[in-house]
């Protein structure tokens, strides 16, 4: 059984390690305890401010301070950064393209019992209209980690998308590599394609495998940045293998699952199916009995799959 | 002040009102009113306070301005030509597809532009993003923003004012562009934002009210925010929507509108005769 980290932790934990190499600031609203940037403000107390529960105040302040040159960190958790703050962050950050890296936490269902005003569902969607934006959502700590430094070295607002709960490490080989905007080609397969991101990598891993036992051979590839889209590897797989399943912890409108069709009606089109929460709001509850009533299980890839190539 | 220097800044000012003047009747779009109510100060910020250098505008510890209210770009971008950052002809391009004179403010195409704005109530909030950095820095460049009275109707402006008056900037300087009109109507009538004074007091500003038309006040206001320590300053600026053409003075219809032929060439006069 794989270790269980949440991206949270390892975002905390990366702008902790990455203070002492890199000149940045850190603004949280009022959540650093959770959004795990407390770990940051223990060790640089004196690069660490807090904005109070006052989101969109807090992203403006951050253009403000990246005008001057300096890269900075806003935090909160997803449905304060991208709802409450989404125009500040069009407006104050994308339009004039500042370098300010939005650490979102707590996105999606595995939130778990705060319920549906706290579980964000749509802020892939919203970021990705706004022009010049990049959007990486890790698939594990290794990732998370990875992606954090990668932002730093990048010049222009990065959205990055962490969740609450612990999930399991699947990155942790000598050679992994993190490139932003490069999809990861997970495992091989002819007869259909998963194309996951987040926490479904995982499970579309294990999708795979029971579709092994059935002579089923699907590929999988992690889209750990969604914005750019790594276009040439999705349109590769939609060409071997005729038929795609997109998997994501986000509502299935305006996410990976449409940035993936997008891409395909373009270039390839070929059925695609799309596993999500499908247009709901989410539901206080654990998280097993709440994956399990959203479909965002390897059941349900399974089946998607298998309809999927039915289409073909 | 000494006369000369007041009668410098007068010209100044009557030269940025007919630059505005001259933005908006070209463009036939933007805002007059509000950019004539703010010109004054704006001058004064240009032409005396300031410490900027056209031929450098990104220089590193130059005093920065926010235009919160952004639809007064026509006032900034005049202070800017008239200072040298580009072309004055560039003026008479304003809003057009081949200009970098965009209707808001954008820092990425215009010279000396410090920030993009024009959505109410986020440039305040980014103005105390640069006023923090230089604090984190130890740099001692001033940051100035100017904040229209309807604007200050945005929940936004106030969570900035905690946030500045929480961080102790007092290197940061808001100036509150009171004419009293919005597009609704008088501030007081839509949704009235007073008393800013004692709002602010209340906040943790030191508070200054002036004559946002009188530079010997406008002076002293700046001057004394300098000596502030621990607290950012507001200043009250009682201004006139309109200020300098007869007919546009406190007339909230010209929040938005420009001139035609006609009344351009009548405004032209009217400044050019105050000389």
């Amino acid at each position: 059984m794989a270790e269980k980290i949440a991206t949270r932790e390892a975002y905390g934990a990366a702008l902790a390690e990455l203070g002492d190499k890199y000149d940045f600031v850190v603004l949280d609203a009022d959540l650093a305890a959770a959004t795990k940037t407390g770990v940051f403000k223990k060790k640089f107390p004196e690069r660490f401010f807090d904005c109070g529960i006052a989101e969109g105040n807090m992203i403006s302040v951050a253009a403000g301070i990246a005008t001057t040159g300096k890269p900075v960190f806003a935090s909160s958790f997803a449905m304060f950064a991208a709802g409450r703050a989404f125009e500040q962050i069009r407006n104050s950050v994308g339009y004039p393209h500042l370098n300010v890296k939005i650490g979102a936490t707590h996105a999606g269902i595995t939130v778990g019992e705060d319920g549906a005003t706290h579980q964000c569902l749509e802020d892939i969607a919203l970021m990705r209209t706004i022009p010049g934006m990049t959007i990486i959502n890790p698939a594990d700590a290794v990732e998370a980690k990875a992606a954090v430094e990668a932002a730093l070295n990048m010049n222009g607002p990065v959205y990055l998308r962490f969740g609450r709960m612990a999930v399991p490490v699947i990155n942790d080989t000598t050679d992994y590599k993190f490139e932003i905007g490069k999809g990861v080609n997970m495992k091989d397969g002819k007869d259909v394609t998963f194309v996951a991101t987040g926490i479904m990598v995982d499970m579309a891993m294990q999708a795979a495998d029971e579709l092994a036992k059935e002579g089923i051979s699907a590929r999988v590839i992690n889209i750990h940045t969604i914005k750019p889209l790594d276009k040439d590897i999705v349109v590769d797989a939609a060409k071997a293998t005729g038929a795609i399943v997109t998997a994501e912890e986000h509502n299935i409108i305006g996410g990976l699952g449409s940035a993936v069709s997008e891409a395909l009606c373009e270039a390839c089109p070929v059925p695609v199916l799309r596993v999500g929460v499908e247009d709901a709001y989410g539901h206080s509850g654990k998280v097993p009995p709440l994956l399990q009533m959203y479909g965002l299980t390897v059941e349900n890839l399974v089946a998607k799959a298998k309809a999927a190539i039915a289409l073909k | 002040m000494e006369q000369a220097k007041l009668n410098s800044l007068k010209k100044t000012a009557a030269q940025i009102r007919l630059d505005i003047l001259e933005e908006v009747h070209s463009a036939s779009s933007g805002h007059p009113g509000g950019s004539l109510s703010v010109a004054d100060i704006i001058t004064y910020l240009y032409f005396e306070e300031m410490n900027i250098d056209p031929k450098n505008p990104k220089m590193e510890n130059r005093d920065r301005l926010v235009l919160s209210k952004g639809h007064t770009a026509p006032a900034l971008y005049a202070a800017l030509a008239e200072k040298g950052f580009f072309d004055k002809a560039e003026l008479s391009k304003l809003r057009q597809v081949d200009s970098f004179l965009q209707g808001h403010p954008d820092m990425k195409g215009t010279p000396g532009v410090d920030m993009s704005t024009g959505s109410l109530g986020l440039g305040f909030s980014s103005a105390c993003g640069m006023a923090l950095a230089a604090k984190i820095d130890g740099k001692d460049y001033r940051t100035y923003t100017i904040v229209g009275d309807g604007e200050s109707e945005e929940g936004q402006i106030w969570e900035a004012a905690m946030f500045a008056a929480h961080y102790k900037l007092d290197n940061l300087c808001v100036v509150i562009d009171f004419n009293n009109l919005q597009i609704d109507g008088p501030v007081t009538e839509v949704m009235n934002p007073t008393p800013h004074d004692k709002k602010f007091e209340a906040f943790g500003f030191h508070v200054i009210t002036i004559d946002g038309h009188d530079f010997e006040q406008i002076e002293k206001a700046f001057a004394e925010a300098k000596t502030v320590k621990g607290k950012p300053t507001a200043i009250i600026a009682h201004t006139v929507k309109g200020k300098g053409v007869s007919f546009m003075e406190n007339q909230v219809g010209w929040h938005g509108s420009a001139p035609n032929d006609e009344q351009y060439a009548t405004a032209v006069a009217e400044i050019k005769a105050s000389l």
